[in-house]
């Protein structure tokens, strides 16, 4: 169910910096297999939610064209050192995960 | 009552209604989020269809809305890209790449102390005008673009 993603968040100022690493291939369904010269099917993240101290503050839809292994970044106010912040996201293909940190 | 449970359970038409429910995205065998994938936007083929399925078929151009990606990408399976709108009540913002086989590239709402700022990487296949678009929350919505070169494309293999 989806590798591990590296979740950080840390206090600066008034706002909460997030920065996410998702571990997904990202496939396209644009690329060729150069051996078989069959097209390989897309997989990618479709969705996903971060959720600081209990409630949704981002809410994202993607498509094919987010680098592989995606990373993000958020500013969230009223964040708070403590707080904790939950990243689920959901493939195309069904695949999830659900990673956490705390706000440092 | 009964009766029609156990029909539902073993009748024939049972596969019918799961199928059904299956198709309405109400049974999805994994659903962790429940939101809707917006397929029609995802899989337009050009900006102007895209944007129209995301509902933002007209929007201004705003200086309030700021795009900033690198006037060079040497990888273009890697283009780092933030977008930050000062626009007072931006509830939304989708960033769209013109020339990708499928233009509408990610879709963030912002809620709860969220600010309308946002860091990715996108993945390119030739230069293209990459383009963020915000919404308010009186509907409105406000464009900025930038022209990246790519050297390397991140769409073929």
């Amino acid at each position: 169910m989806g590798s591990p993603m590296k979740v950080r968040a840390q206090m600066k100022g008034d706002f909460a910096d997030i920065k996410i690493l998702m571990s997904h291939p990202m496939e396209t369904g644009q690329r060729k297999d150069p051996k078989t010269n069959q097209t390989i099917p897309a997989v990618f993240i479709q969705q996903f939610t971060v959720e600081v101290g209990g409630k949704v503050v981002v809410q994202s839809e993607t498509g094919t064209s987010i680098s592989t292994n995606p990373v993000f970044g958020f500013k969230v106010k009223g964040a708070k050192a403590g707080d904790k912040v939950v990243v689920k996201w959901q493939d195309n293909k069904g695949d999830s995960r659900t990673d956490e940190a705390t706000v440092a | 009552m009964d009766i029609l449970r156990r029909t539902v359970l073993k009748g024939a038409s049972a596969s019918g209604v799961l199928a059904a429910a299956l198709t309405a995205g109400l049974l999805k065998p994994t659903q962790v989020l429940a939101m809707e994938w917006n397929k029609a936007a995802f899989e337009a083929k050009d900006t102007p269809a895209a944007m129209k399925a995301v509902g933002a078929a007209s929007a201004a151009d705003s200086k309030d809305l700021k795009l900033n990606a690198p006037d060079i990408a040497e990888n273009g399976a890697v283009v780092p890209v933030d977008v930050t709108s000062t626009i007072p009540n931006t509830l939304s913002i989708a960033v769209f790449i013109d020339k990708n086989p499928y233009p509408l590239s990610a879709a963030f709402n912002f809620a709860n102390g969220a600010m309308a700022d946002v860091a990715l990487r996108l993945k390119m296949g030739q230069t293209s005008i990459v383009r963020a678009v915000a919404k308010t929350s009186d509907g409105k919505y406000f464009t900025a673009s930038k022209e990246v070169k790519v050297t390397a494309g991140g769409c073929g293999g």
